[in-house]
């Protein structure tokens, strides 16, 4: 693409940034924005997109497992749609300056994260559904206003994503509610899968706010829109009716409506766990990381493949045109 | 191939911008990017990756390296020769109310 042939002053960028940030604009991206914004973004979607695409892991697992063809080819298209929801994040990254390539390198190496909710197994089929009902219902809370974001390509893709992520926590919540109406075991085998996932999934909004370093940048730049506490209690809020439409209950003895706040109280979760976790001591962060780079081997005769292929179709059509 | 010849290769796939037809009577759209070979497996990775769901009846890709696009820092340069004939839009023009179908 052809540059600017004007450069205006470095105070002039600055407040075309802030005046679009303001005004509620999007920024895009050739336009001129703080390194700090920069950097910023890549983390934050680049950790997104990892997410994505390292939590096709612990549903994918089961699809060979599904009970019947309807779970399995559900559970496929979820899959799938993980797998795309990677590639618009990873798209919207590379707007931003990195390459593909560069993205899956730091992820491999460790130094880019993922989503730590990602780092537990899922040990039962009902995990399947209890992932879709909470895992992605946690997404849904940070993602909707994220659609908001005052990056473009960012914004422009969590569109797509929400749109997507509804049938994902529906099927969940559907799966669950077939489980209850079974037997008793099936329905023990629910209400053990909540129990695991429920405190994973409120840690899944991030650390407490006074314990958010970034947060209040990521805010004055319109990147985020709610504090981490803020989605949290919206997440409570929301799921407390539906476990009781369920008819499970939520693992926490200090849950509880409170008519002052017009919320639900909750407990804390266990913010030790949370940060081992993140720093890479979690149930499965090695075993997530390994399978991610034997998949990324041993897709390397597709790709090959595909360059042969497409380098043959080019002769082909070189002969033709000269021939 | 080495291993790393092979990625070599992998690294050379170009970008491709993606624009998706919604229905008949639409513009084309533009939706996001890939990675491509060459634009056969383009327009493939692309009805994969942006019309799972029936977003599309048509799909354009085009190598982002072809695109010519105008630059934002010359935003109002750019654009003023619009900026300042008002005498373009319908409101310019008084016309009494009572004047049917205009």
């Amino acid at each position: 693409m052809s540059q600017a042939t004007t450069t205006p002053s470095a105070d002039a960028l600055q407040e075309l940034f802030d005046a679009t940030v303001a005004s509620n604009q999007r920024i895009e991206p050739r336009d001129w924005m703080p390194e700090g914004y920069r950097k910023t973004l890549v983390r934050q979607v680049a950790q997104h997109a990892h997410s994505e695409i390292i939590g096709m892991q612990p549903e994918g697992a089961w699809i060979g497992r599904a009970p019947s063809l309807r779970r399995k080819a559900i559970l496929l298209a979820k899959v799938q749609d993980e797998a795309g929801h990677g590639l618009y994040l990873y798209s919207a990254c590379e707007t931003l300056g990195v390459s593909r390539d560069e993205l899956t390198r730091l992820l491999l190496a460790g130094k880019q994260k993922y989503s730590s909710i990602f780092n537990y197994p899922a040990l039962s089929y009902s995990d399947v559904g209890t992932i879709g009902w909470l895992v992605d219902g946690a997404a849904i809370c940070n993602q909707v206003p994220l659609c908001r974001t005052s990056y473009g390509p960012y914004g422009r893709a969590m569109i797509r994503i929400c749109k997507e992520e509804s049938f994902h926590q529906r099927q969940g919540f559907e799966l669950l509610m077939t489980m209850m109406r079974g037997t008793d075991e099936q329905r023990a085998m629910v209400q053990e899968s909540v129990n695991r996932f429920w405190w994973p999934a409120l840690m899944m909004f991030g650390p407490p706010d006074d314990d958010s370093p970034n947060s209040a940048q990521s805010m004055a730049w319109g990147i985020k829109r709610h504090s981490n506490d803020e989605l949290r209690q919206r997440f409570v809020d929301m799921s407390v009716p539906q476990a009781e439409a369920l008819g499970v209950t939520f693992p926490d003895p200090e849950l509880r409506w409170n008519e002052q706040r017009g919320h639900y109280d909750f407990g804390t979760p266990d913010w030790d766990e949370f940060w081992q976790v993140v720093t890479g001591d979690g149930p499965c962060n090695a075993q997530r990381l390994a399978h991610r780079q034997r998949t990324y081997d041993e897709g390397v005769w597709v790709r090959e493949a595909a360059s042969a292929f497409a380098e043959k179709s080019r002769n082909e059509n070189q002969e033709r045109a000269s021939g | 191939m080495s291993e790393q010849q092979n990625e070599q290769t992998r690294a050379e796939w170009p970008l491709y911008e993606v624009f998706v037809r919604s229905k008949r009577g639409l513009n084309h759209v533009h939706v996001g990017s890939l990675h491509a070979p060459d634009g056969q497996l383009a327009l493939r990775h692309a009805r994969d990756v942006y019309t799972r769901r029936n977003e599309g009846v048509s799909i354009w890709v085009v190598r982002s390296s072809e695109i010519v696009a105008s630059s934002p820092e010359e935003k109002d340069p750019m654009f003023a020769p619009s900026g300042d004939k008002i005498y373009r839009h319908p409101t310019f023009y008084d016309i009494p109310a009572d004047v049917p179908h205009m």
